[in-house]
């Protein structure tokens, strides 16, 4: 498939980029400039995606048709694990993700994988706040490709 | 085909008008009243879903209500902006499937207008292109 590498590229580009382009002491705000990117592109990708799908019924609902639909769109595979306390907080684990396929299979590199973490995290956040849900969206790394992004729903 | 509508709008998930368009007349401010209370039905009608789960979750709402002059039907995104379209009541001709089609096409370029950069969400809509879509479903005088 050629249209995923493109956007892998592209993204690992993006990140350099950004961080290329500050200066020492903006180095916090790079991370926060990604991330809302990913948020104002997962505004956008959540509509298209959603347009023809019936109406979710809640949540839960919500959260499988990121797991599943939407990941298989953006990154070409599904979630592999999907862990709630069933009172705001869940857990989407990815064993192999995408963007950090390439970088390293261990423990090599792990400093630079938050870099890499924080347009997907804008991205489920922006997909997450389009039909009303607001969350925090963080992500961890303990073994390269595999990592965990956890979703906290902010109840009002 | 279905250029017969008097008056589109659609309205953010926050339930503030994005974007309405009125035939031209002497009474505009009549239609956003109208469009106003629709959104009471449209609340009632999305709340409604989650209790009767063998309903067909469908995006369209179907007719809202009817005044003595207008029908007004609604349609709602998973994303909760709202679309109403209001056609005139002595319009028998217009079928369902017609004001289906109207909504896809409105969807379709709603979801194409959030992919310009150049549009910030939640702002008025302002996008030519879109208003051209809307247009050419309206009553031509």
């Amino acid at each position: 498939m050629a249209d995923e590498v493109p956007f892998e590229f592209l993204h690992m580009e993006l990140v350099d980029h950004i961080h290329n382009t500050s200066t020492k002491e903006e180095n916090d705000t790079c991370i926060a400039k990604l991330e809302s990117l990913g948020y104002r592109v997962g505004l956008s990708l959540i509509e298209r995606f959603t347009k023809d799908c019936s109406r979710f019924k809640d949540e839960l609902d919500m959260m499988k048709f990121i797991c599943k639909d939407f990941w298989n769109l953006v990154y070409k595979k599904q979630i592999d694990n999907l862990r709630t306390n069933h009172q705001g907080v869940y857990v989407l684990q990815d064993n192999k993700f995408r963007f950090l396929t390439q970088l390293s299979n261990g423990k090599q590199y792990m400093e630079a994988a938050p870099k890499y973490l924080a347009f997907p995290c804008g991205l489920i956040r922006g997909e997450l706040c389009s039909p009303g849900i607001n969350c925090i969206v963080t992500a961890e790394v303990s073994a390269m490709p595999a990592c965990k992004f956890q979703i906290q729903i902010q109840r009002l | 085909m279905s250029n017969m509508a008097v008056c589109v709008a659609v309205i953010a998930k926050e339930n503030y008008p994005l974007f309405i368009k009125t035939t031209p007349t002497d009474n505009e401010l009549q239609f956003y009243y109208t469009v106003h209370t629709s959104l009471d039905v449209v609340e009632e009608k999305i709340s409604s879903v989650g209790k009767n789960a063998n309903d067909l979750r469908e995006l369209y709402l179907g007719l809202l209500y009817p005044t003595e002059d207008y029908k007004v039907y609604g349609y709602v995104t998973n994303t909760k902006v709202k679309f109403v379209v209001v056609v005139e009541s002595s319009n028998t001709s217009l079928r369902d499937n017609e004001i289906r089609t109207m909504f896809k096409r409105l969807h379709g370029a709603y979801v194409d207008m959030l992919s310009n950069p150049f549009y910030n969400p939640g702002e008025n809509i302002v996008s030519r292109k879109f208003e051209n879509v809307v247009m050419g479903m309206m009553k031509q005088d």
